[in-house]
């Protein structure tokens, strides 16, 4: 990754809460481990994070509660100041900035979408979705126009004069999804945006915003604790434990490799099929005979699985140039569904 | 299990014999009471024997004279201070013109008309609004702000106020409202809002307003009337005193409850600190601050009534004057005229506050005519109705033939009440006061202060430790360096009675209340109704029966202050677990033993709470009942205001104060405790 294409980086960066942080961050040489933070009765709410966001990335923080999860999104948002480290947003330092540049900053160049919503009650669904823009000072006809615009992109057209407590959960959270596309920020952030939804509606709005996603390419910074949400959407999952990121790697390579104990608990149960891609499980070299047939090597094997199945011969793999990287038949394809070769 | 049981199953014998005295409760108590009895009884022979009157009355030798030091203070303010070059005289000037200017346009608006030259030469250029006028208004605003219902109500209301005579003395005390309320609510959004953002403001008003909430409200009315002299200006400062720290309260506590998401969307979007405040945070709180406006709202009437003694006018002298007067008929014209005016003011700014989005949607729908039918028709009939005025007086002032005047029947049927019943009540009335009301004031204003200081200072400790020993010891010592000791225990004795007779009426109801949807509704409705009312209008039937004493004030303070036992028990019972409760009856608990073995024992934290307010309520209370002739703190605050003796209302008044503030603390105190033990700490 070169550094133009990282949209925002956070290095060593450290979120403690109790008595004088700084000083305690300090006083440890910037690195307190988990007995420092007993023995001083401190909690360290982030420990030690470094992520790097690139441009056009859905990039997704697991992790369960009191986790930290929360906290290190609030962390790159600056809503809460960290403690200690450096946060880089499109090549510069956010840390320093003052009030009024960060102001700036979100204005133009962050949106957020909050677990429970966060419509203002007394706003309707037009206004809420303008609200961005009205905080900024455009003015009313402008900023109605781009209102509907994001209205209309997330399915809502005609609700534009309903108030929130019309809607139903998934609508809300649309018109919170609306609201912050009106800005057309670089980088967006989503705090567990489908939890507080049932998980049938969850789903389809799992669906809307990959539909979404399709269309816009935004750099995305998405909150969940919820691991098959993590591996469906993400391109890159960070996994946290207790205010550390434990493994930052695409949803097959943690299936593959989980760092430690804690990961692979998370993956035991995922669905090999659909995170592997055929090249993971691939036998390497051209096959010398029996070829069906040409697959991508990339394609996830839930994809093609019916596929291979129903053919007797076996399919040779290319990959993004065209060359053929290995091939693959019937049965690997069925041992992955059966779950046979384990996470390999 | 029961209280006691817990108490005794702590491990106990351990540190000196005090120590473990403490630790027992009904030893303690049973200890305290009786030595405080035996001394309180012997206390007057042990001055004989011995010849020394100290210990009887502190004596005046020691007193510091607070009184003389803050009344050379007060003038010396008013008439040698100087604040930025500006003298103290001319700046209270300046605020009585800034209030005066608009309540005099209002009380144009609605009584007076716009009048021309002074008092012989007086021409009135235009008459006042027209009864119809106000009525047709009210309907309107009943209608817009809920339904057909509440503007029959809101109409029924104004009405009663023209049909029975009443119009004029209604629309003095509406007025003063009209102009008191936006003062105090926008004077208490803005510092709730700046307490909320600063923390040193937050810190500096919290002391301030509790000490705000105990002090009697008589006693403020002193140094206002020194500082703007007697009238309506007086008058309206007290009230906005008095109704803006509740607004300053609720605003606080909405600010804080707003979602801590909502606050984190203003900052994401780029809010700056003002946006932030003005377009997410106080509209989200908006709801909580609307019912802080309703407790305005009712709280301004209140005071407003009683601060006719210091020059409001209105309903309130009304009530006032008849009461000097014996004049029974017309009081209770004047109070239930209140009664009518706080229930029309009430419902409106309650439902008001409760309207859904749905409705404000509705009615935001369609083109400017449309969404202002409501004042427009209202400004239209205005206008119709003094142009008719002009050619048919009765439409602009309601006709004195047919109004219908109940004094003459109220006062017949008192007499009647007080002719056929007279034994019953004297009978009531005397075997409270001797078996129940007299031994109890011979109990407490026995105490000697040396005993009573020590006593306060060890029920302090053992509710809550040697911090708050030190605050009840300094509270109670500088009511008894004052040289109040003595009419501090009057009140103490009288608040006491009083309260103990609204708990034993009131935690039954409330219990009773929560035990079903339909008494809850009836009982709701009562103890509604009975917080809505202005204090002064207790005291109107209690005189018309009982005549003026001690008994009268303790029914006055009684019906007062049984609002919130019933409340405190009703909700303690609601707040129950469930879950505990089916455990009982699983159990095989019958409903006695469920009552009192589970859901009394764990309501008693709530019905401290529910004691705690009910105290406050009768302290309160008790100073207006300084009109039917008490001997308490509330008498002297009373002389002092009838004298105009700043000093003395000061420091009499924050002796009342101190004696709320330490009863607060130490129910307080006991509370938590209690909740700790039952393992519902919050």
């Amino acid at each position: 990754m070169t550094h133009s294409s990282i949209l925002l980086e956070c290095i060593d960066l450290w979120k403690i809460y109790g008595h004088a942080p700084e000083d305690f961050l300090k006083a440890h040489g910037g690195a307190p481990t988990t007995a420092d933070f007993q023995a001083q009765h401190m909690v360290g709410a982030v420990r030690n994070a470094n992520v790097r966001i690139a441009r056009g990335e859905i990039f997704v923080i697991m992790g369960l509660s009191g986790s930290g999860k929360s906290t290190l999104v609030r962390c790159l948002s600056r809503l809460i100041q960290p403690t200690g480290g450096q946060l880089i947003f499109d090549g510069e330092e956010i840390l320093g900035k003052s009030d009024r540049q960060l102001i700036e900053i979100r204005r133009k160049r962050m949106g957020m979408v909050f677990q429970h919503f966060a419509l203002l009650p007394h706003l309707t669904v037009l206004q809420n979705a303008a609200f961005p823009l009205e905080v900024q000072g455009v003015d009313r006809q402008t900023r109605e126009r781009r209102a509907l615009e994001v209205i209309e992109l997330v399915g809502l057209k005609g609700r534009e004069n309903r108030y929130p407590g019309q809607l139903s959960g998934g609508q809300q959270q649309r018109v919170g999804i609306a609201r912050s596309l009106a800005v057309e920020p670089d980088l967006w952030f989503l705090d567990e945006p489908f939890s507080a939804l049932d998980p049938l509606i969850r789903r389809e709005m799992q669906d809307e915003f990959m539909r979404l996603q399709a269309m816009l390419k935004k750099t995305i910074v998405f909150i969940t604790h919820d691991f098959d949400e993590a591996i469906r959407l993400a391109d890159r999952i960070a996994v946290m434990h207790d205010g550390e990121i434990v493994q930052i790697a695409t949803p097959e390579e943690l299936v593959q490799n989980p760092a430690n104990d804690y990961v692979a608990e998370f993956t035991r149960y995922v669905p090999r099929a659909k995170v592997l891609t055929l090249g993971s499980v691939m036998r390497p070299g051209a096959a010398e005979s029996g070829v069906v047939g040409e697959l991508p090597a990339n394609a996830r094997i839930e994809t093609v699985a019916d596929q291979i199945e129903r053919s007797d011969g076996v399919f040779n793999l290319r990959d993004a140039d065209g060359a053929t990287v290995g091939h693959i038949g019937r049965r690997e394809v069925i041992d992955v569904l059966v779950g046979r070769r384990g996470g390999a | 299990m029961s209280q006691a049981e817990t108490e005794f199953a702590a491990p106990a014998g351990q540190g000196s014999g005090l120590a473990a005295l403490l630790r027992k409760p009904w030893l303690f108590w049973a200890t305290l009471f009786l030595s405080t009895a035996l001394i309180s009884h012997y206390a007057f022979d042990l001055y004989k024997a011995l010849d020394a009157r100290w210990i009887i009355r502190f004596p005046s030798a020691w007193q510091p004279d607070f009184e003389g030091r803050i009344s050379a203070f007060m003038t010396w303010l008013l008439e040698d201070a100087r604040i930025l070059g500006l003298q103290f005289r001319e700046i209270t000037r300046g605020l009585a013109a800034m209030i005066e200017a608009p309540y005099d346009l209002v009380l144009d608006l609605f009584v007076r008309g716009l009048v021309f030259g002074q008092g012989q030469q007086a021409v009135q250029i235009l008459p006042p609004l027209s009864w119809v006028a106000v009525v047709y208004a009210v309907v309107a605003l009943g209608h817009y702000t809920k339904s057909w219902a509440l503007a029959a109500l809101m109409g029924g209301c104004f009405g009663y106020l023209a049909v029975f005579g009443q119009w004029e003395s209604a629309m003095v005390t509406l007025s003063s409202v009209l102009i008191a309320v936006p003062l105090a609510a926008g004077g208490g959004l803005l510092l709730g809002i700046l307490a909320y953002r600063l923390r040193w403001v937050d810190l500096m008003l919290r002391p301030v307003l509790d000490l705000m909430q105990t002090v009697p409200v008589f006693a403020y009315l002193v140094p206002i009337l020194f500082m703007f002299g007697f009238g309506p200006v007086s008058a309206l400062v007290a009230t906005i005193i008095y109704a803006t720290p509740p607004m300053i309260r609720v605003t606080i506590v909405a600010l804080r409850g707003v979602p801590e998401e909502l606050a984190e969307l203003g900052r994401m979007v780029g809010c700056t600190p003002r946006q932030q405040m003005w377009k997410v945070m106080v509209p989200s709180a908006k709801p909580t601050i609307m019912v802080g406006v309703n407790q305005v709202i009712m709280l301004t009437l209140n005071m407003v009534i009683i601060a006719s003694m210091i020059g409001a006018g209105g309903l309130g002298y009304d009530v006032l004057t008849a009461l000097r007067r014996l004049d029974i008929g017309g009081g209770i014209e004047a109070g239930i005229a209140i009664v009518v005016l706080a229930i029309a003011l009430d419902r409106l700014s309650q439902e008001y506050a409760t309207r859904t989005v749905e409705q404000t949607a509705r009615q935001a729908q369609g083109g400017w005519l449309r969404r202002h039918r409501w004042a427009l028709s209202a400004a239209a009939v205005a206008l119709a109705t003094f142009l008719a005025g002009m050619v048919l007086p009765w439409i602009q002032n309601y006709p004195a033939a047919a109004e219908i005047s109940t004094g003459a029947f109220w006062t017949r049927a008192m007499e009647y009440i007080n002719v056929t019943y007279f034994d019953t009540l004297d009978a009531i009335k005397t075997v409270i006061l001797q078996w129940f009301m007299l031994p109890v004031r011979a109990f407490f204003t026995g105490i000697p202060w040396v005993w009573g200081l020590f006593a306060a200072t060890l029920i302090g400790l053992r509710a809550g430790g040697w911090r708050l020993a030190a605050l009840v010891f300094c509270l109670v010592g500088l009511i008894v360096l004052a040289g109040l000791w003595t009419p501090a225990m009057m009140t103490v004795y009288l608040c006491g009675v009083s309260v103990v007779i609204a708990s034993v009426i009131g935690i039954p109801l409330g219990i009773w209340a929560a035990g079903s949807a339909g008494s809850n509704r009836v009982i709701g409705a009562f103890v509604d109704t009975l917080q809505t009312l202005p204090s002064f209008v207790y005291l109107i039937p209690v005189v018309m029966l009982f005549r003026v004493g001690d008994f009268s004030a303790m029914i006055a303070i009684v019906a007062y202050a049984l609002a919130p036992a019933v409340r405190y028990a009703a909700h303690g019972i609601r707040s129950i677990d469930p879950q505990v409760i089916e455990a009982g009856i699983v159990s095989g608990c019958t409903p006695a033993q469920l009552m009192r073995r589970i859901k009394l024992p764990m309501i008693v934290p709530e019905l401290l709470l529910g004691l705690n307010q009910t105290i406050m309520l009768a302290l309160s209370m008790l100073v207006i009942t300084a009109l039917v002739g008490t001997r308490d703190l509330g008498q002297d605050v009373y002389i002092a205001l009838t004298k105009a003796d700043t000093g003395q209302g000061i420091v009499v008044g924050l002796a009342v104060a101190f004696i709320a503030i330490t009863a607060d603390r130490i129910l307080a105190a006991s509370a938590r405790q209690m909740r700790r033990k039952l393992g519902i700490e919050q």
